[in-house]
């Protein structure tokens, strides 16, 4: 799920500066399962961007905000109140922000900070765990990704940092590769970390910011 | 051929120290720590931005060290620079002189003062070794011939105090395998895990240089153990540095007694003096060497 997080109100205030009426875009998916933009929290929104004096000409929560058509038919159901709209608050991953910007040719303010592909361990605890890096090794990981969960990404690991199972960076991270140690010891399939692993194809990656991939 | 390179072959006790660039240009202090080191170690590492923080580089102090007739040690880390960069310092190095290479994978950057630069890591010292070794052999990493390939000896670190001891073990053997020639350890302050240490690690038949850092008072040690990954100073040395009235002196007999311990199990010592080169040459009299 992509894990997202609310800006600070100010900063949104300060994105709406100079307008005066705003429509407002939650999604159904990521962003309510992550309690930053479904319907409550667009409700909230609402409520908190009234008493600061702007006019909420209306909102819908798009299912989901990412699917551009799906977008078009939601603001085409709320023509009006998209329309009169100075802008669009979009309380989504930034993938929903710009694809509401292209279904709408509004302008758009982000509401939310993407912040990362993330498990669920529980209600409201989120971690990462894949970089969608296009190239999955997890086969002779252990089904562990050190990409994602080994801070400097390593890919021939530990580090000399790695101190009782601890990463260096900080103590409340596992270290990865003790993790994937453990998990391929126990799996008796220990001689799969043998083979040195070549670095990383960079350009085939989406993490690296290279190339659009389609 | 280095001169650190012969000594490990020669099977003499081999010493070497380090020095820190500065944070600056003002290099006058690391030229007079390289004269105190000057004739007492066969070479000098010089770290590349150590923790993180950022520093006068590693290369330009190596060959400026160099200059004064002080054999560098090259240490060379992937958190900065991504393969383009790493195999350009490397062909640098070699032209400037530069033989030693320490391959390491680097502190992470949020442990130094620049935390919101942007980690490479686009090798790891057991690719970095590699790609060293591919140089020597007259091919980059995209497969392209050199116009002169350059000839290094590639060293690389461990930390023998790790807990658990495992992963390092797997992680030494890999190295081995990319090319690491010899070993610069993590400081070491309890002689007989280093032996255990050395047993285990007898069959990759490689030198190993355990790692001595100068200990300044008891502050400092318990400061290693809950910061420092796989240094454990134990109870007894910091109650000696709490006790002892003159912190200099005892550090240099902390040290030595060290050295001594340790001499019949590695095939050398690094001294990491951290700003008391002075007392490097005092530490290795009374260690005898």
């Amino acid at each position: 799920m992509i894990i997202s997080e609310q800006k600070p109100f100010e900063e949104i205030l300060g994105f709406l500066e100079g307008e005066e009426k705003v429509f407002i875009v939650g999604c159904e998916l990521c962003a309510t399962l992550c309690q930053t933009g479904g319907e409550e929290q667009v409700k909230e929104m609402e409520a908190k961007l009234e008493e600061a004096g702007k006019t909420v000409t209306g909102w819908i929560i798009l299912n989901p905000a990412c699917h551009i058509l799906e977008a078009k038919r939601g603001f085409r159901e709320k023509k009006e109140a998209v329309n009169s709209a100075d802008s669009l608050l979009v309380m989504t991953c930034g993938t929903g922000v710009q694809s509401a910007m292209e279904a709408s040719n509004k302008l758009v303010h982000p509401a939310l900070n993407t912040v990362f592909l993330g498990a669920i361990k529980r209600f409201g605890q989120y971690e990462e765990r894949c970089s969608l890096c296009g190239e999955c090794l997890l086969d002779i990981m252990g089904g562990i990704c050190p990409i994602t969960r080994c801070s400097k990404g390593l890919l021939n690991g530990p580090c000399g940092g790695s101190q009782d199972g601890k990463c260096e960076v900080d103590p409340s991270i596992p270290c990865a590769w003790q993790s994937i140690i453990e998990r391929l010891t126990k799996l008796g399939q220990l001689d799969r970390l043998e083979k040195i692993v070549a670095p990383k194809k960079w350009k085939d990656s989406l993490i690296a910011g290279l190339p659009v991939r389609r | 051929m280095s001169k650190l390179s012969e000594a490990l072959q020669s099977g003499k006790f081999v010493v070497t120290g380090e020095i820190g660039p500065p944070k600056g240009v003002a290099i006058q202090e690391m030229l007079e720590s390289a004269e105190l080191l000057k004739g007492k170690v066969v070479a000098a590492n010089v770290t590349d931005q150590q923790s993180a923080v950022m520093r006068l580089g590693s290369l330009a102090a190596c060959h400026l060290l160099k200059e004064k007739g002080l054999e560098p040690v090259f240490q060379m880390t992937c958190r900065d620079r991504n393969r383009i960069a790493i195999q350009s310092d490397l062909l640098s190095a070699y032209a400037l002189g530069i033989e030693n290479v320490l391959c390491l994978t680097g502190d992470y950057v949020t442990l130094g003062d620049h935390p919101q630069a942007k980690p490479v890591f686009d090798l790891d010292s057991v690719s970095l070794l590699e790609a060293a070794v591919q140089l020597q052999q007259g091919k980059d990493l995209a497969e392209k011939e050199l116009q002169g390939s350059p000839r290094f000896f590639l060293g690389a670190t461990v930390t023998p105090g790790a807990s658990p001891l495992e992963p390092q073990i797997i992680k030494m053997e890999k190295k081995v395998k990319a090319g690491a020639q010899f070993f610069q350890t993590q400081a070491v302050y309890e002689p007989e895990k280093f032996e255990e240490f050395m047993q285990a690690v007898k069959y990759l038949d490689v030198p190993v240089m355990a790692g001595i850092i100068l200990l300044k008072s008891a502050g400092m040690a318990r400061f290693m153990n809950k910061n420092v990954a796989g240094v454990h100073v134990p109870d007894s040395l910091i109650e000696e540095m709490e006790k002892a009235e003159k912190k200099g002196e005892k550090s240099i007999e902390i040290a030595a007694r060290l050295i001594r311990e340790l001499k019949g199990f590695c095939h050398g010592v690094h001294i990491m003096a951290l700003g008391w080169e002075k007392k490097v040459p005092p530490v290795l009299d009374a260690a005898g060497l």
